[in-house]
C-alpha cells in the first residue's frame, strides 16, 4: 500500500477496530447500558435526534451563545492587549487585576454570572466571554509589543497617520499570534456556554445534556456529546479557514494540515 | 562643497551636532559637534569603522533618534523643535534600511506602493508609478509576487524603488546593499547613481567600503570612533557621468589609497 493509501486508510480502519471493539466489550462483559450504551445505541438516539426540530433550536441556542461570547472576547481582548502594549502605564495600572483575573478560576464565577444577568442567553454569553477572554488578550499583548523597532521606522519615515499604521503594521504582524489564541478561545467559549446552561436555564445543549442524565437517557447524552464535538468542529475549522485567508502569507497558513 | 552650486542651496545642514546615549560612567558619545553641508543633488558618504556614529547620524537627520545638542536643517527646516520630530522637515526625506524592511502581507508592488498610499494616492494612479519604479530597478515581472518568494538582492532592489516611489528630495542609505556579492552589488550602485544623478537627488550613503564610497560620491566624510567624529571631507573630482571603468584608473586608486590612510589614521 503506498503511504499516501495508508494515511487515508488508516484513521479510518483504527475508528472501526474501536467501535466494534467497544461494542463487542458492551455485549460480552455485561455493562449495564446506563454506564456504557453500545455506540450503534448511540448512534440510534442520534439519527433519531435529528429529525427532532427542538433539537435544532437547543444546538443554534448554544452557537449563539457562544459565538456571541467569543466575538465579544476577541474584540475586547485584542483592543485591550493593543491599549495596553501602545501605552505601558495603562497595563501597569491593570496588572494587578490582570493577575487575579487569569488565576480566578473562571468557572466558579458562573453562578455569579447567573445571578447578575439571569437565567437567558445574557449570563451565558458573558461566561462564554470571560472563558475566552485570557487567549485573545494574552495573545494579542505579546504579539503587538512585539513588533520590530525597524518596521516601525518604516512607518515613521513614511509619516503614517496611527490609522494607517494600526491597519498596515501593526494588525498585521499580530494577527498570527492573535489567531492562535482565537484557536484555544473558541473551545473555551464553548465550555462557557455549556457550564451556563448546566447551571441555569432551559435551552440549550448543555441543558439538554442535564435533562437526559436526569431522565437516564444515557444514549440520548452521548448523543449531545457527539454533537457538542461536531459543534467545536466546526468552530475551530472557521478559525482555521479565517487564519488561511486572513494570514496568506504566514508560515502557520501554508504548513499546516 | 558642492562643485557647482552657490552656497546657498544647501539642501541639509548640520550644525554642532551631538548625540550622547546613556548618561554617568555608562555614557556613549555617538556623535561628537558634528558639521555638515550638503548641496542640493549632491551624493555624499560616510565612512568609518564600525561604531563610528554613522546609523546614529542618519537617524537623527532622518528624525528617527533626538539629538543632544546642535540642529539640522533640511531645505531651510529643523528636523527637530526639542524633542518633537517635524514632519514638514522630514516630507522630503526617503530612507532605505540595512534590511530590506518589507512587509510579508504585500507583494512586491504593494510594498513600493506603500509610501503612495499612504500619502493618499489613489490606487490606479500609484500601481502604475510602482510597476514604472520597479522596472527601473529591475524587478519587471516580480510586481505580484511575496517579498519571501525573492532573493536577497531583489528584496534590497524592492526596498530601493520603495525609497524612490515618491520622488524624495534627500535620500538616506543605510549599508544598503552590505549584504550582497559584489557583482549585484555593483551593478545596483551604478542604477542607484544614474537614478540619484538623473532626479538630482540628495543623497548620504553609509558604507564600510572606501571603493563603493570614492565611486558614488561628490564628498566621501572620513569618521572616527571613540570619540566618534566627523575627521575628514574629502571631495571626489572625477567627472560625471561615472562607469565601473572608473574604478581602474589611476587617480582612482590613489584616491582609495588615500582615504584608506585617512581612515588607519583616523582609528590609530
Ligand atoms: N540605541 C542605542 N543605545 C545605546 N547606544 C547606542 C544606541 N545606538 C547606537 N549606540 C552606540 O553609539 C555608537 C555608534 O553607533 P552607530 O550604530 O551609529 O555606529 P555605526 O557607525 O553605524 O556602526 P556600524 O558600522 O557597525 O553600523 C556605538 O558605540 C553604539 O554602541
Ligand atoms: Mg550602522
Amino acid at each position: 500500500m503506498s503511504p499516501r493509501n495508508q494515511r487515508l486508510l488508516l484513521p479510518a480502519a483504527s475508528v472501526v477496530v474501536f467501535l466494534v471493539a467497544w461494542s463487542l466489550y458492551v455485549h460480552t462483559a455485561a455493562v449495564s447500558a446506563f454506564v456504557l450504551p453500545p455506540p450503534e445505541a448511540i448512534v440510534a438516539a442520534l439519527s433519531k435526534m435529528v429529525f427532532d426540530p427542538k433539537l435544532w433550536s437547543h444546538v443554534l441556542v448554544t452557537a449563539t451563545e457562544t459565538v456571541s461570547g467569543f466575538v465579544i472576547a476577541v474584540f475586547l481582548g485584542v483592543f485591550l492587549g493593543f491599549v495596553m502594549a501602545r501605552i505601558p502605564p495603562v497595563e501597569w495600572a491593570a496588572k494587578p487585576f490582570i493577575i487575579v483575573f487569569q488565576l480566578i478560576p473562571k468557572i466558579a464565577l458562573a453562578p455569579l454570572f447567573i445571578l447578575w444577568f439571569g437565567f437567558g442567553l445574557e449570563s451565558k454569553i458573558v461566561i462564554s466571554a470571560a472563558l475566552a477572554f485570557f487567549p485573545v488578550f494574552s495573545n494579542a499583548l505579546v504579539a503587538f509589543k512585539s513588533i520590530e523597532p525597524g518596521d516601525r521606522d518604516v512607518m515613521v519615515i513614511l509619516q503614517a497617520r496611527p490609522m494607517q499604521r494600526f491597519v498596515m503594521l501593526e494588525l498585521p504582524t499580530a494577527l498570527p499570534v492573535i489567531l492562535t489564541g482565537m484557536e484555544v478561545a473558541v473551545v473555551l467559549a464553548m465550555i462557557g456556554a455549556i457550564v451556563g446552561e448546566f447551571i441555569g436555564g432551559n435551552e440549550g445543549l448543555g441543558f439538554l445534556a442535564v435533562s437526559y442524565l436526569q431522565n437516564l437517557a444515557v444514549p440520548d447524552l452521548f448523543a449531545v456529546i457527539v454533537l457538542l464535538t461536531l459543534l467545536g468542529l466546526v468552530l475551530y475549522a472557521i478559525i482555521g479557514r479565517l487564519r488561511a485567508w486572513l494570514t496568506p502569507w504566514h508560515v502557520s497558513t501554508s504548513s499546516g494540515g | 562643497m558642492g562643485l557647482d552650486m552657490p552656497p546657498s542651496r544647501s539642501d541639509i545642514r548640520i550644525s554642532g551636532l551631538s548625540k550622547i546615549f546613556g548618561s554617568g560612567g555608562a555614557a556613549v558619545a555617538a556623535v561628537t559637534d558634528a558639521n555638515l553641508e550638503i548641496s542640493h543633488g549632491e551624493f555624499i558618504s560616510l565612512l568609518g569603522p564600525s561604531g563610528c556614529g554613522k546609523t546614529t547620524l542618519l537617524r537623527i537627520i532622518a528624525g528617527l533618534e533626538i539629538p543632544s545638542a546642535g540642529s539640522v536643517e533640511v531645505r531651510g527646516k529643523s528636523v527637530w523643535s526639542g524633542a518633537v520630530r517635524s514632519t514638514t522637515a522630514t516630507r522630503p526625506i526617503s530612507m532605505m534600511f540595512q534590511e530590506a524592511r518589507l512587509f510579508p502581507w504585500f507583494t512586491v508592488a504593494e510594498n513600493v506602493a506603500l509610501p503612495l498610499r499612504i500619502a493618499g494616492v489613489e490606487r490606479a494612479k500609484r500601481q502604475a508609478r510602482a510597476h514604472e519604479i520597479c522596472a527601473t530597478v529591475g524587478l519587471k515581472g516580480f510586481e505580484n509576487h511575496r517579498p519571501t518568494a525573492l532573493s536577497g538582492g531583489m528584496r534590497q532592489r524592492a526596498s530601493l524603488a520603495r525609497a524612490l516611489v515618491t520622488d524624495p528630495e534627500v535620500l538616506l542609505l543605510d549599508e544598503p546593499f552590505g549584504a550582497l556579492d559584489a557583482m549585484t552589488r555593483d551593478a545596483l550602485n551604478v542604477e542607484l547613481m544614474d537614478v540619484c544623478a538623473r532626479a538630482k537627488v540628495t543623497t548620504i550613503l553609509v558604507t564600510h567600503s572606501i571603493n563603493e564610497a570614492a565611486f558614488l560620491s561628490d564628498s566621501v566624510v572620513v569618521l572616527a570612533p571613540r570619540p566618534a567624529r566627523i575627521t575628514n571631507i574629502v571631495e571626489m573630482p572625477f567627472e560625471r557621468p561615472r562607469d565601473l571603468d572608473l574604478q581602474r584608473r589611476l587617480e582612482f586608486q590613489d584616491m582609495v589609497g588615500h582615504l584608506r590612510h585617512l581612515l588607519t589614521g583616523a582609528a590609530a
